[in-house]
């Protein structure tokens, strides 16, 4: 037996695999939008796998310190380290901001992570792509390379000047900018120094304040613009915890007798998924819809408008007596074989342009095939239309008209 | 009824239908959660590390004269200004005296007077002196009466008191008058040091309590700068080690100096250590008060041992260790570390020998069931 369908698209298969490139194209703009939102949750969750911590420690009734301003004294960890169940606490500040390079600036989240060696504190970044991890207690800086910046570049965050000393990949904060690594002291004093003329004013204010300027008491002036201008706050800390410690546990010790708020992993990961990031998650999903709808009703015309294109030679067909059922079929097959090149050519058109997008692009296996079966569904329940019309039609009509 | 052009169609129709098959199966294993990781690697080295510590800190001077009146009043002039070199002293500047100088005059005629007084009784005793030798003489030839002799006895007693009253007034005058005196003096200000002056801090007019200072004085020689090190990387620091100092002003000129001392006393706050460190020889342009200085204290050098980068340092759990290929698989090594230096290398005390190949860099986080390939460099990481 002679397959239908194959003779047919073999007839005219220029023109049906141009129509297959161009589906497929749309598919791959679908296809596409769904890594976009997949992207955005992967960002979320990227930050906290890379923040290496179980558990989140932050200013009490806070939602931080991704999601909400958060500050504790740098002095808390300590009394967190020893809190049974915790092997390791390290502070942390976080703070996005522009980063200047040179003339050009680069919007990015400073991180500031505690000194010590890689792998002893939560915070590090966990792997590199190049270079080394920070060795000074100032002035160096490690740089996600979606940052733009280049191993060995200065680059100034206020008023200081930081070497880039190693680059890491995927490191971004929940809203996709770049992190950049520094020392502690030096993130907290980025978050909370103010440029120069502000303090020159500040001065000036606090001169102006009788209450702080006597003349009775020299010295005074000095020490109360000394206190002004310190900083021992950090945003969070950071805990690891020993193995077979249950997380919960843990943080309800911590919640009860240090009287701060504690986020576990599943707590953080529910604040920033759904809290943070659910309206723009949800733009891109509301989207991928619309394009998912647009995409089905374009398959359906096209195949519509395949089968009507050769309505005479089916009713030659029905006029030499071929049954129904392998009408059918043919319609059916050429659909299916349509979807198929569509979701191929999408599916490559997707992955090479993926990494062209300024944010990530997470292309999921699981949404690929999910896909393909929507889009074989799709074909099938379009082609039925077109079945339906195919054999409705009048075998006379091979024959007049 | 196979024809030319049919076999042609054919054949294109496979040859679009192959190309795009294999694109599709290098894009679904070359891209996405199949992919393999890509990562460097790099041999164990035995190195001899020497070690640095790195801080920051402040020009300051050793010793700040801080020079003002000891009472309260208003400075009357101030010759010196900022940046002036002063000598050892000089005079800089003086409070106004008020009412001092009257009463320096006042203390002299008041010291004048004692001297006259001192003159009388000086004269009221030798007469008197004179009239008991007298009637000491007539009453030994029985000429006058007793009672006249006792009494010329007793009024030679009562002058020798009144001189000696007058003398101690007299020294009380003197001494009182050195005092205004004093005290007039006290008014200027003079240097302690050859020095330069660093502020003045009240001009001509200005009332001043006492203690407070009108002009500081600093002894050049003296700089030093008050490093801070981080305590958990400050193992190892000493007195008499060299530095090398980076002033803001002037970052790119290292001067040496040495750690001229540790404090014994760390700040708890920001869990630093401190430390003093001097120049061995004073920059000619002197770094100002103040001014941010890098400080890198080098350390002995350590014996050769198996060293690694810190960006090969990798957490698994609660091991710290470093990820090994073997024969192509993934398989985490536990290491105990070292001292590291300043340039990323760390001495590896346990776990691996020199010539032992590990991960550096890596494209993502590895597991032991990631799939690797060892590239020479990642991509987008230029060096």
């Amino acid at each position: 037996m002679i397959s239908l369908a194959g003779r047919d698209i073999h007839h005219a298969w220029g023109k049906f695999v141009l129509t297959g490139f161009g589906l497929g194209l749309l598919i791959g703009v679908t296809l596409i939008m769904a890594g976009v939102y997949r992207g955005l949750v992967e960002d979320g969750r990227a930050l906290l796998d890379n923040s290496g911590a179980d558990l989140w420690v932050v200013q009490k009734d806070t939602l931080g310190p991704y999601a909400e301003p958060s500050s504790l004294n740098d002095d808390i960890y300590r009394t967190v380290l020893a809190m049974p169940g915790v092997d390791r606490a390290a502070n942390v500040t976080y703070l996005t901001m522009q980063v200047r390079k040179g003339e050009e600036d680069v919007r990015a989240m400073v991180v500031g992570i505690a000194p010590g060696l890689p792998g002893s504190a939560p915070g590090w970044p966990p792997y590199l792509i190049a270079g080394r991890q920070i060795t000074r207690g100032h002035y160096e800086a490690v740089a996600d390379i979606a940052s733009g910046l280049k191993l060995g570049d200065r680059l100034t965050i206020r008023r200081n000047h930081y070497a880039v000393v190693g680059m890491t990949r995927r490191m971004v904060s929940s809203g996709g900018d770049p992190m950049v690594f520094i020392p502690l002291k030096d993130a907290q004093d980025a978050q909370f120094l103010k440029d120069n003329d502000a303090i020159w004013q500040s001065r000036r204010r606090t001169e102006a304040n009788p209450a702080f300027n006597r003349p009775g008491v020299p010295g005074l002036l000095e020490a109360v613009i000394a206190s002004q201008s310190t900083n021992s706050s950090v945003n969070a800390i950071l805990v690891a915890l020993k193995p077979e410690q249950a997380p919960d546990e843990v943080a309800e010790s911590i919640r009860r007798w240090k009287r701060l708020t504690v986020y576990t992993r599943a707590q953080m990961e529910d604040i920033v998924v759904t809290k943070l990031i659910a309206t723009s998650a949800k733009q891109i999903g509301m989207f991928l819809v619309i394009l998912a709808i647009v995409c089905a009703a374009i398959v359906a015309f096209i195949i519509y408008t395949l089968t009507m294109d050769k309505i005479r030679e089916i009713a030659v067909l029905k006029l030499i007596g071929t049954r129904n059922r392998t009408i059918a079929w043919m319609i059916m097959q050429q659909a299916l074989a349509l979807g198929t090149i569509g979701f191929v050519v999408g599916k490559i058109a997707a992955t090479f342009s993926a990494p062209i997008f300024p944010k990530y692009v997470f292309l999921m296996p699981q949404d690929s095939i999910a896909g393909f079966l929507a889009m074989m569904a799709i074909c099938m329940l379009a082609s039925l239309v077109a079945i339906r019309m195919a054999l409705k039609v009048d075998p006379a009509e091979a024959i007049g008209g | 009824m196979k024809s030319p052009s049919l076999q042609r169609r054919t054949l294109g129709l496979v040859a679009v239908v192959v190309a795009l098959l294999t694109l599709f199966v290098y894009v679904a294993v070359r891209s996405g959660p199949l992919a393999p990781v890509a990562v460097t690697v790099a041999e164990v080295e035995s190195r001899a590390l020497k070690p640095s510590l790195f801080g920051i800190g402040t020009v300051e001077a050793r010793y700040t004269y801080k020079i003002g009146p000891t009472f309260a009043g208003r400075v009357k002039r101030l010759d010196v200004h900022v940046g002036d070199r002063v000598k050892a002293g000089q005079i800089l500047g003086e409070m106004d005296p008020v009412d001092l100088d009257d009463r320096v005059s006042s203390q002299e005629s008041g010291l004048k007077r004692a001297e006259a007084a001192l003159r009388e009784a000086t004269a009221r005793q030798s007469y008197a002196e004179t009239q008991a030798r007298r009637y000491e003489e007539l009453l030994a030839v029985r000429s006058t009466s007793e009672e006249m002799a006792a009494t010329k006895r007793q009024e030679r007693q009562i002058a020798d008191a009144a001189l000696s009253a007058a003398r101690e007034d007299l020294a009380r005058s003197r001494s009182d008058r050195d005092a205004v005196v004093a005290q007039r003096s006290n008014l200027r200000l003079i240097s302690p040091v050859d020095g330069v002056v660093l502020l003045r801090d009240a001009d001509p007019g200005t009332t001043i309590v006492a203690g407070q200072a009108v002009v500081e004085v600093i002894d050049p020689k003296s700089l030093w700068i008050n490093v801070r090190f981080d305590q958990i990387s400050a193992s190892g620091l000493a007195a008499d080690l060299p530095v090398r100092i980076a002033l803001r002003s002037r970052r790119d000129q290292l001067l040496n100096g040495r750690v001229l001392r540790v404090e014994p006393k760390a700040d708890a706050v920001t869990e630093e250590l401190l430390a003093k460190v001097v120049f061995d020889t004073l920059p000619k342009s002197l770094p100002a008060i103040g001014e941010l200085a890098e400080v890198t204290v080098d350390l002995p050098r350590l014996p050769e041992i198996p060293v690694i980068s810190n960006a090969a340092i990798r957490r698994d759990g609660d091991k710290v260790g470093v990820w090994q290929v073997v024969d192509g698989d993934l398989r985490f090594t536990p290491i105990k570390l070292g001292t590291s230096d300043l340039d990323g290398y760390v001495q590896v005390l346990d776990g691996l020998q020199a010539g032992d190949k590990t991960v550096i860099h890596s494209e993502k986080a590895l597991t032991a069931k990631s799939r690797v390939k060892i590239v020479e460099r990642l991509v987008g990481a230029a060096r």
